[in-house]
């Protein structure tokens, strides 16, 4: 396995290119225009063999994601923010229509005001599409993550969409050490895959046909059932990743969780400063834990309830925003516990909008006020938002 | 018994004519032979495509007119009148 240094955008697009496609149909869009750019780059040295679709819009990307993946090829494609709201018509079809088309995302924020840095915004507003969402903490991730989502939606229990965020900038541009998977035990992994029935102009059928209201609600409902099954399946192929790569993945992964009365619940690049937080705090004797989610759809419910049950409080760390609500993770999470008669305290912290760095003095603080609701019994303000400038309001 | 199927695929090609979409109706059409010179507008400007032409003049398709009116709101000799449709 060779370690090679790479900024996150190459690092998803060499997972893209281990994992074969045959088709990307990609607009460029800050911050993940490298990966188009990486992946033509590939097609013309030779190194990919694969149809580079250049469209004029992310709405024409996902339909010509659409349209290839339902002649049965391995379709990819990237994008972020605006061009992610542009595709979001689209994004339902391809769930609808159960085509596993594989996305690399970088999470950007949503304009206005026009701001090109990390957020969750994009993918967050997109997880009704009914696509599978995994987030990546890491380079690393992302290229593994890549891989592993092609055979998650490519299974035949699934048959869905998924997406690979990693962060904006603080992943997509900046340059780590990530081992790369060897093509041919990639190859064994991933082995080129046959959709059942695909357009063939000899053999004419609709895709994603006519559903009047007696069909409709069945369909939603099979739908459905395919990315609740998606969990398992998730599972199974973390498992094997790990057999086969020796690099292990699960749903959520905690971190000196198991006696810790506040669990910090994040996703993406934060989780590594969680990390360095959840030490330091350690050190001071405070017991706290930490957690990232890496996959947010399907909803890790059950790992999340089995993880916190014994916690105090359960701090959300949303990196989105839901207005008129709050963070769609908290909201997430309460549903979960709502129906049980005992459980933690849920505060929501809602940080790092925009690019804003995560601090660990903001962890700190997080810690600090979700103890606060402890002693006291009882959240008063359930949504905070950290980090906050108050000189410019 | 129509089943669900993945990404509600739909194997019979052109099967959408099994759906009659003149169920839509609540006005109906009727032409009145004795006005129309069958100058055809109505059946150039039928969105359905379902006015046929014959011999004895235009014919309607009822199974899959839609009940628009736009025939007879566009026939230079007011021969289509729209009535209530009675089922
Ligand atoms: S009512 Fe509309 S659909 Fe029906 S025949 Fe006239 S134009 Fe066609
Ligand atoms: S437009 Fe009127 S006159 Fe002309 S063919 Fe149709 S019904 Fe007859």
């Amino acid at each position: 396995m060779a370690k090679i240094t790479i900024m996150g955008n190459m690092a998803t697009a060499l997972g893209a290119k281990l994992s074969r496609p045959d088709v990307v149909p990609a607009y460029p869009i800050t911050p993940s225009t490298l990966f188009p750019e990486k992946i033509s780059e590939y097609i013309a040295d030779g190194e990919m063999d694969a149809e580079m679709i250049r469209v004029e819009s992310e709405h024409s990307a996902m339909s010509a994601c659409i349209g290839a993946s339902a002649c049965g090829a391995r379709v990819c494609t990237a994008s972020a923010s605006q061009g992610i709201a542009l595709m979001s018509e689209m994004m339902f079809i391809a769930a609808g229509m159960r085509l596993p088309i594989v996305m690399a995302v970088g999470n950007r924020a949503l304009a206005a005001p026009i701001n090109i840095w990390c957020d969750h915004q994009d993918t967050i507003s997109q997880r009704d599409t009914g696509w599978l969402q995994f987030y990546a903490e890491r380079n690393q991730e992302g290229l593994d993550l890549m891989i592993i989502a092609f055979k998650v939606c490519e299974d035949k229990r699934v048959l869905l969409p998924g997406m690979v965020g990693i962060d904006a900038f603080v992943l997509t541009h900046t340059t780590e050490a990530v081992d790369v998977p060897e093509q041919e035990l990639v190859d064994e992994f991933l082995p080129k895959y046959k959709l059942e029935l695909s357009l063939d102009p000899n053999k004419p059928m609709t895709f994603g046909s006519f559903g009047t209201p007696e069909f409709y609600q069945e369909f939603k409902y099979t739908q459905v059932k395919a990315i609740e099954k998606s969990s398992d399946v998730i599972d199974e192929v973390f498992a094997e990743f790990k057999k086969k790569f020796g690099r292990e993945y699960r749903k959520i992964m905690p971190y000196k969780c198991e006696d810790a009365d506040v669990i910090i619940l994040t996703m993406g690049s934060m989780s590594g400063t969680a990390r360095a937080a959840v030490n330091k705090m350690r050190e001071e004797g405070k017991k706290v834990g930490c957690c990232k989610l890496t996959v947010y759809r399907p909803f890790p419910g059950k790992e999340l309830m089995d993880l916190t049950k014994n916690a105090r409080v359960i701090a959300v760390l949303d990196r989105d925003i839901s207005p008129g609500f709050g963070g769609a993770l908290y909201g997430e999470v309460s549903a979960q516990f709502v129906n049980e008669p005992k459980h933690p305290l849920i505060t929501d912290y809602i940080i790092g909008l925009g690019g804003r760095d995560v601090l660990i003095e903001n962890f700190e603080e997080i810690y600090d006020k979700s103890m606060d609701a402890v002693k006291k019994g009882r959240v008063e303000k359930p949504v905070e938002w950290i980090n906050m400038n108050q000189e410019v309001l | 018994m129509v089943k669900i199927t993945i990404g509600a695929i739909n194997k019979v090609p052109g099967s959408s004519k099994n759906y009659k979409t003149g169920d839509w109706r609540t006005l109906k059409p009727v032409i009145d032979m004795e006005k129309c010179k069958k100058c055809w507008i109505c059946y150039k400007f039928c969105p359905e495509g379902c006015i046929k032409k014959t011999d004895d003049g235009p014919e309607t398709d009822y199974d899959y007119c839609k009940g628009c009116g736009i025939c007879a709101y566009e026939c230079p000799f007011k021969a289509i009148e729209m009535v209530m449709e009675e089922r």
